[in-house]
């Protein structure tokens, strides 16, 4: 849906793509990137009107991990808070709902993930159908492979457009090529990274007094796909494409879209996304690296939204569009649509 | 005391051991329970699809799904991937291959592994048949694997002798049944495990390195200058790091406690025993810990205790009285 109040992102950041950071604790890990856009701002956690997190405990393996996170903030005296069990583009998207209502005019949007604290393909297998599927213990790998040799086998794709996706997201040694779970290569898959974003919102002239060009939310939505894997078409993602309407990524009378950062974890995915956004050629689709370079777990989706505004606030673009998902095989799909004043 | 050098991080193994027990819908309980008597059952949908393993709803529609037929325990793979190393808990502990099987009269695609001896064995298109466990419980996993499958074609009937409906052979999938088992299943419990390696973050690791040394190292806040032991890095007053270190106690004041008369699991402590809150001197706020050397009903608000060391330990195993007068109320009254 597009909204009722000009809601913006105002200042974002990130911590170094590609890193395993395992000495550092989780808040150890937030605090630089809370610093950086409460500092970018010249705001101070009291003088936020909302704070809002992404993470999940299965990651570390501890039971109410974001608890601790949120010393980082100055969580004392309270402040209004609250935590999403997901990627940080949720969390970002609860904000911007709480924004929208006037409760508050600036909010604090921030995920994290230390996936390297056990074995990720692993862990994932938790979040899949309890009954059905999780016995069979399948790993995120497995499951994006089943995906791509679909892709494959429909003639959407081919492993030299695969091996090419793959590459342009990062520097390939020569274990590029190296079986994962083939179709997939390790080059498709990404790496194991930990780290954390931020992101400030803001609405109207708090926006344009916090900073020189607000990336603008023109529309924000988010859709599912069914959830037995075995019904969905996999070579397509119908839910990504439906959110990316209600966001307005269609919107003929809106200017053409210049930059697009998917969440898509492997290179098949990718692909798939570029087709089911229907993004022509004219789209520049993560000039980031994306997640195949740096794969944060539970903030790679939120880094999404805060590259896409990057793009606009920093880079030129007009129009941009940012994906996040969550979920087996692109299971949960949420489409930012951001854009910066005429200039 | 000033920043110091940072210790070496430290590490330790995790496991996370937790056994879910569900209970079953009557759509679970019939297909669970028919594929311990070995019989696959799919839902069928008003649209006339037939979906398995079945879903309680529609998942185009929502409308609620109680019509179960029988599938074929055969059918044709519809996309696949070669696993190499399969991880623990996985149906084979030799490489497979990952497969959905839209079986024979289903319309979706049921996920499982495929017994293969390499990748160059599998391809979208081929006949698998299930290869049912030896010990069947009502369970996802009495599948145990699929196989290929020599001499079946698709649609055509496919059982083999001693196989439930093989009276039946010519009868076309999807095939009526009643979906009534004695002694169904009617929850199932699904052990998880997750191992990790926990590290407790660059504060806790000068916290504890300290405590090895029988020293109690708290942190600064730079703002507020409350002094955080436990440290954990961040003052959550102010949001900001703390990065200077304060040596506090070791000795401090009882500012609350609490006798307790419920003996623990796996805690060797006879009961009643102190649990106590402690303000450390020099501390901003008091950590907890066990008061000994002293009967439980003498333990009193103010008394001035001290950590008590075992040998080897890394830790205090437990705090006793320092022997000093209390403390005067007002000294503690702001740490409560």
């Amino acid at each position: 849906m597009s909204a009722a109040r000009d809601i913006a992102v105002v200042a974002y950041a990130r911590t170094a793509p590609g890193t395993v950071t395992g000495d550092l604790s989780e808040v150890e890990m937030v605090l630089p990137v809370l610093r950086e856009v409460l500092g970018a701002t010249g705001l101070t956690t009291d003088r936020v009107g909302f704070v809002c997190s992404g993470s999940c405990d299965y990651l570390a393996g501890r039971a109410f991990s974001f608890t601790m996170a949120l010393d980082g903030v100055g969580a004392w005296p309270p402040i209004a808070e609250s935590h999403v069990e997901t990627d940080g583009a949720w969390a970002l998207y609860e904000a911007w709902v709480k924004l929208l209502t006037g409760a508050a005019d600036t909010a604090l949007v921030y995920a994290w993930g230390k996936p390297s604290a056990g074995d990720l393909p692993e862990v994932l297998t938790r979040q899949l159908d309890p009954y059905y599927l999780a016995p069979l213990w399948p790993d995120s790998v497995s499951l994006a492979a089943l995906q791509a040799r679909a892709l494959l086998d429909a003639g959407v794709t081919d492993e030299r457009e695969l091996a090419a996706t793959a590459r342009r997201a990062r520097v390939g040694g020569p274990e590029a090529a190296e079986p994962a779970v083939l179709p997939l290569r390790r080059g498709d898959c990404p790496p194991v990274t930990d780290g954390a974003a931020a992101v400030l919102l803001a609405a109207g002239d708090t926006a344009r007094m916090l900073c020189e060009r607000p990336a603008w939310i023109r529309g924000i939505d988010h859709r599912t796909e069914p959830h037995a894997l075995g019904v969905r078409d996999l070579t397509d993602a119908p839910s990504a494409r439906l959110a990316a309407e209600r966001a307005g990524a269609y919107d003929p009378a809106a200017a053409p879209l210049e930059v697009a950062e998917l969440h898509a974890p492997f290179s098949s995915q990718e692909v798939l996304l570029r087709r089911a956004l229907r993004l022509g050629e004219g789209v520049c689709v993560n000039p980031s690296g994306g997640a195949l370079a740096a794969d944060p777990v539970m903030a790679t989706g939120l880094i999404r939204i805060g590259e896409a505004a990057e793009r606009v606030r920093h880079g030129g673009a007009r129009r941009a569009l940012a994906h996040a998902t969550s979920g087996p095989c692109l299971q949960q799909n949420l489409v930012a649509v951001l854009e910066g004043d005429p200039s | 005391m000033t920043a110091s050098a940072q210790p070496a991080p430290l590490s330790a193994p995790l496991t996370v051991e937790f056994p879910f027990t569900r209970s079953l819908g009557p759509v679970q309980s019939a297909f669970l329970t028919g594929l311990r008597e070995r019989t696959v059952l799919g839902a069928r949908t008003a649209g006339g699809r037939v979906l398995v393993p079945p879903p309680e709803y529609d998942p185009g529609t929502a409308a609620e799904l109680r019509e179960l037929v029988e599938i074929a325990p055969a059918g044709t793979v519809t996309s696949w991937a070669w696993n190499p190393a399969p991880r623990r808990g996985q149906p084979l502990a030799a490489p497979f291959a990952w497969v959905l099987v839209r079986l024979d009269g289903a319309d979706s695609g049921l996920l499982h592994a495929l017994a293969a001896p390499g990748p160059e064995a599998v391809r979208t298109g081929a006949r698998v048949r299930i290869r049912w466990a030896g010990r069947r419980t009502g369970a996802v996993t009495d599948i145990a694997c699929f196989e290929p499958d020599t001499e079946s074609d698709a649609g055509s009937a496919g059982e083999r002798a001693g196989e439930p409906g093989a009276d039946r052979a010519d009868a076309p999938w999807p095939r009526p049944h009643a979906a009534a088992f004695a002694d169904p299943v009617t929850a199932v419990t699904l052990p998880a495990r997750l191992e990790y390696t926990h590290t407790p973050g660059r504060a806790q690791t000068r916290f504890l390195h300290a405590l090895a040394e029988r020293r109690i190292l708290g942190e600064r806040c730079p703002g507020c200058r409350k002094v955080y032991v436990p440290p954990r890095g961040a003052c959550p007053t102010c949001g900001v790091a703390t990065a200077e270190q304060a040596e506090v106690g070791p000795a401090g004041t009882v500012t609350t406690f609490c006798v307790v008369n419920i003996k623990a699991k796996n805690l060797d402590i006879e009961v009643p025993y102190v649990y106590a809150h402690i303000a450390l001197d020099g501390a901003g706020l008091a950590l907890h810990g066990r008061i000994g050397g002293i009967p439980y009903d003498e333990v009193r608000m103010g008394l001035r205790v001290e950590p008590v060391w075992t040998e080897g330990s890394r830790y205090p195993d437990h705090y006793r009285p320092t022997g000093e007068p209390d403390a005067d109320y007002d000294t503690y009254k702001d740490l409560l």
